[in-house]
This record gives C-alpha cells, structure tokens and sequence, in this order.
C-alpha cells in the first residue's frame, strides 16, 4: 500500500500572530519592489542640508552627508529583503539536496558530509561569517556567499535526519521493490513528507538570513558605501552619536521584517508540529545549531 | 549504539563516565584541529596576494620583508606542509601581527579576551534567570495570556538586531536619560583593580573596594542586557518546552498527588527535571553571546574581542579577524565541552552506565 502524505497546507490556520506577521512582510516587499518609484529623494543624492533632524521636508531627518534617511530607508529594503530571499534558498536547495543524498545513500558519502557540517557548527554563526566574508574581501556578494557557507548545514541536518527515518518506511520500500530510481523515490515519495518541517526551518531563516546580511555590513564586511543598506546606516550612526535618527529608523526597519518572518515561521511551526517539538531545530536556526545539540544526547544513547 | 572506541564491557572497573569523557574529549580534540584547518583554508583564500593581506601593503613592498615571511610561514612549500607550519606557529601563540595595532594579535587577544568573558557570563546568568522564569511561567500558563506574551517577547528578542539594540540604549539611557555611566569598563576617575581574575567587578570585590565595584557593575549592566536579549529569546522558548515535557511525567502528577506545594514542585521537581536539556541550550546560547559581542561591544566602546574584531573587520585586519575566528572557535568549543561535562555528571544514565 503507497501512502503518501499531502504537503501540509494549514487550513484552520488564523493566529492573530501570523496574519500580523504576513501583513508586515508584504507590506516591506511591495516597500521593496516599488521604492525607487516614489521615494522622494534619490537615496544616495547628498544635496540636502547635513544631520538635519525629522521634519516635514525630510521625514526621518537628514544623515551626516546630507541624504534623506527616509528614502534610504526604504531603498534599503530593495537591497536587503531580495538577497535575505536568494540566499535563505540557495542554502535550503544546497542543504536540503546534500542532506537527501546524505540521509538515503548513507555510507561515506553521510559521512564527509555530517563532518563538514560539525565543522562549520564548530563556529559561533556570526563569527564564521565575518572571517568567510573578511577572507572574500568586503562586498555584498561575498556577504551573501558568507551568509550561505553558515545557513546550508541547518537544512542538510534536519534533511538527512528526516530522510533517514523515511527510507525505512513500508511505503518507501515498496517503491523501491518495484524498481523505482532513487531520484524518483525522494522526489516523489520522500520530498513530500519533508517539505513542512523544512518550509519552517526557512521561513524562520529569513530573520536570520536579515539579521546576519546587515550584521555583516555593520561590521563593514557587506554593502559598501554608498549602498542604503540598512546594516551599513546603523553601522554610520555610530559616528554621530547625537543624530539618533540616523540609526534608529533603519533598526526599526529590520526588527520589523524580522519579525514579521518570526512571526509567520513560529505559527507555521505550531500548525505543523503541535507538540512543538521542532523547537530544538528553531533554536539552531536562530544560531549556530553545534555538534552538541546532537552529540550530548547521542552521546547518552551510546553509554545507556 | 557503541561507538568504535567505546569501553569495552570486559572491564567493568571502569566507570561508563570515563568512557563517556574520553569519547567527548576526542571529538573536542577533533573538531579543535577542524578550527584551526578552517582558519587555515580561509588565510590562503584570500583573493590576490595572501602575503599583502597578512603583512599590509607597506609591509609587502619590501622584499626581504616578504622573503622573510615567505621563509617563516613555509609558503614556498606544498599545501599540507603550510598547514603544519601555521600549526607548529599557533602552537606557540604565534597568531601573526595586527595591522591596525602593530602588535602581535596573540597580545591583543589576551588582553581583550577578560572583558568578553565578563559580559558574557554577566549575560549568560542574566538570561538563564530571566527566561527560566519566563520559560516557567508560560509553560504554566499555556495557551492562556500570559503564554502568548511570553512567546511575543521571546521573538522579539530573536528578531532585534543586536547592533541597533546598543545604539538605542546607548542614546537613550546614556545621552537621554543620563542615567547609565559612559563607554568603557570604568569611568575614567577609577583605575582597574589589580589583576587575580582580569574581570573587574570580581576583582574590586577581592580587592575590598566596594565602590570601584559599583562602577564596574554600572558599566556592565547596559552591555549585558543588550547582550541578554537575543539569549533570552532563545533559552524562553526551549526552557517553556522543557518545562511541558516534564510537567506530563508521572514523579510531577505523583508529586501533586502528594499534595506538595507548587513551588516545592517548580524548583525541586520540574526544573530539576528539566535542567539536563536546559544545559544543553546553554552551550548553544554561549554561541549566540559570542557572536553578539562581535556586534555589540564597539558600540559600547568595551574592550573585548568583539570590539576588537569590529576594529578588525572595518580595516580589513586580516591577521586581526582570523585571531578573532580561532580564538572564538576554541572558546566556543571550551565551553561546549565543559557543558557536555556536566551533562555526563548530573545525567545518571550517562554516570551510572
């Protein structure tokens, strides 16, 4: 008997929290794709008068260049929210395919694999990409490729383990007792059954995925001058201790999008997994998940 | 479910805890020698000249600089051979020289790492309080008010960026209000105590000086509650599931039955319960810390690796980074080893086999 489990759509999905959390996120990336359509300066124009404080010519105040901080702002959305997206996928095609392989060959190919992954949890997230990115050489491009060498191992970890547990499953075994390939075994008997513990493993990656990109060019590693991103406009305000609107208002604008994917990934979650197991995984999400999370109890299963 | 080198039962003299010890300590010894590989494999992959990049770009421009460098470093020698060199070099705390200080980053490193460990253990027992309360508290009430308040404060501490955190509080508390003492570890009309621990607040209290140590604290307090958050959110959530796990167990329900108190039961059944997996959040939570020192200390003006590594990483310091990278690496590691020591110690089916 073939059962297959539909992909998990929440139906009576209505937490207040989500629908905050969807609106918010829409509303940055309608931000997104139409800033340069209606913001009232160009972003990176200098000609208004320097650290001017938010008024009605300059809504959020001028910056210590003379560039109105409001259309930086939403400029910055422009930059920030598409790369968050690109790379949050790059790492979950990238992690969730070596996982797959990982988890249904096994062997030694599981192996290299779960070693490279302990290396790369063996670092603090942010740390291991400010070295990756300081290596590149400082550039948006290179953040985004930093940012993909932490994100992917979350993906092929929480892939390999839930492969695992499917290959053996009568349904799978059947497949492959009527000489289904491998490939058409995981695409279409595995895949499915994987697809909602990994969609919530990336929707709470989007915050990560923002949080870190702006980090990043906070620390001068990411967006150069003069990009509006909003890392980079904190990252300036620090210089002007006084103009607090310099970095306030950008601040905002990430905690915001953040928390709008937070929100949506966390409701998502308990749709998906009511007992609320999959927190270990979110908390590896939100950092670098290390070999210890798998190591202190694996290590008890061996001594019991 | 034994691994490889797992103790043999022949011997049952031995204690499942040894066992248990060593196989950790390999891993640990393992994953050390990963670091180091990694940092390795990032200084050769530096686009362009490699040795401009260590040395700076005066530096670079005299040959017998370089030649003595190239000499040092074994770069004329094939890959594997490098990779000892770097080894045998961080073995004797050689981490190369800083180019925006001029010293050697070991140095630098030494001395920045006491204040790191200041804040982050500062944060990591403020936010261990804070959440096993929170954590406690919306387990209890679960589904009810107070649950999804808990649940909102925790995700809005994931979801602020650090960085702008500090800025703010900073501003508001400092610049503002006037309420919280400047940047830096101490105010500037008191010297650093003499150095037992290289922490100041427990080193004013060994010294007896009680007002050096408020003034230490008073500096501590804004970077570790910027630090705090971000922790916070994370250990709440985990803490909250912990908590429901044990809550359905049979010694609570047995303990109710009893007719204990509830907070006899909280602090002597549920969290003791519950405190294996909490440890183990721990360890991950350091990693959070440490990274968010990296983002946080330079706001602050505190002298620790991570101002050391924003200072680093905005002049594109190289030597100084990668110092940053393994040092964190190592600590990072340290810690989570220490942590998988005391999960050995308290869980009996690890220590009793």
């Amino acid at each position: 008997m073939i059962r297959r489990r539909r992909l998990p759509i929440p139906r009576a999905w209505v937490s207040p929290l989500a629908i905050l959390g969807i609106v918010i996120a829409i509303a940055w990336v309608i931000v997104a794709i139409t800033a340069p359509l209606w913001v009232p300066y160009e972003p990176n124009a200098q000609g208004l008068p320097r650290l001017q404080e938010p008024g009605v010519d300059t809504l959020l105040g001028t910056d210590a260049v003379g560039r109105d901080v409001f259309s930086r702002l939403m400029t910055g959305a422009s930059v920030t929210i598409p790369l968050a997206l690109l790379l949050v996928a790059v790492s979950l095609v990238l992690g969730t395919v070596l996982g797959a392989v990982a988890g249904y060959f096994g062997g030694w190919i599981d192996e290299v694999l779960m070693r490279v992954t302990d290396l790369v949890m063996a670092f603090p997230t942010v740390i291991l990409a400010m070295v990756v990115a300081a290596s590149l050489g400082p550039s948006l491009f290179n953040a985004v490729l930093a940012a993909i060498v932490v994100s992917w191992p979350a993906y092929a970890r929480v892939t390999r383990s839930l492969v695992l547990g499917l290959r053996q499953q009568n349904y799978v075994l059947a497949g492959r007792l009527l000489g289904f390939s491998p490939l058409r075994s995981l695409l279409v008997d595995i895949l499915p059954n994987i697809a909602g513990p990994v969609v919530v493993l990336a929707t709470l990656d989007v915050g990560t995925a923002i949080l870190l990109l702006s980090g990043l060019s906070f620390l001068g590693l990411g967006a150069q001058p003069p990009t509006a991103e909003w890392g980079s406009m904190i990252s300036s305000a620090i210089q002007n201790f006084d103009a607090w609107w310099i970095g306030a208002f950008p601040g905002l604008a990430i905690l915001t999008v953040v928390l709008a994917f937070n929100f949506i990934g966390d409701s998502l979650r308990d749709v998906l997994d009511p007992v609320s197991s999959g927190e270990r995984q979110a908390a590896g999400v939100a950092t670098a998940p290390t070999a210890k999370s798998d190591a202190a109890p694996s290590g008890t299963a061996a001594a019991s | 479910m034994t691994l490889a080198h797992a103790p043999a039962p022949a011997r049952p003299t031995r204690s499942p805890l040894v066992g248990y010890l060593i196989r950790r300590l390999g891993t640990s010894v393992l994953l050390l020698f990963g670091v180091t590989i990694v940092t390795f494999v990032l200084t050769n992959l530096v686009p362009g000249d490699p040795v401009a990049a260590a040395l700076g770009e005066g530096a670079a421009s005299n040959p017998q600089t370089v030649a003595a460098y190239v000499e040092r470093y074994g770069l004329d020698q094939p890959l594997p051979l490098q990779y000892l060199a770097y080894l045998g070099n961080l073995m004797q705390g050689d981490l190369g020289t800083s180019l925006t200080t001029g010293r050697p980053v070991t140095t630098d490193l030494a001395a920045a790492v006491p204040a790191t460990v200041e804040i982050a253990v500062g944060a990591i027992l403020v936010s261990l309080v804070v959440s096993v309360v929170l954590g406690t508290l919306a387990a209890y009430r679960r589904g009810l008010v107070t649950d999804q308040v808990v649940r909102v404060v925790s995700l809005v501490g994931l979801s602020v960026p650090t960085f702008w955190l500090a800025l703010v509080a900073f501003n508001f508390f400092f610049l503002g209000l006037g309420i919280a003492p400047g940047s830096g570890r101490l105010s500037p009309q008191y010297t650093p105590p003499p150095t037992v621990t290289g922490l100041y607040s427990v080193d004013f209290l060994l010294n007896g000086d009680s007002v050096g140590f408020f003034d230490a604290m008073a500096h501590l307090a804004l970077p570790v509650f910027v630090l705090s958050l971000f922790t916070i959110g994370l250990l709440t959530r985990f803490i909250r599931t912990s908590v429901l796990e044990v809550l359905d167990r049979d010694f609570v329900r047995a303990a109710r039955a009893k007719g204990l108190g509830g907070g006899r039961i909280v602090l002597d059944y549920v969290l003791r319960g519950a405190s294996l997996p909490i440890l183990t959040v721990v360890g991950i939570a350091f990693g959070s810390l440490l990274s968010g020192t990296v983002l946080v200390e330079a706001v602050f003006a505190w002298p620790g690796l991570g101002t050391y590594a924003y200072n680093s990483a905005t002049s594109l310091d190289l030597p100084g980074v990668m110092g940053v990278g393994l040092v964190v690496g190592v600590i990072y590691l340290v810690v989570n080893f220490v942590v998988d020591l005391l999960y050995g110690f308290l869980d009996p089916r690890v220590r009793l086999g």
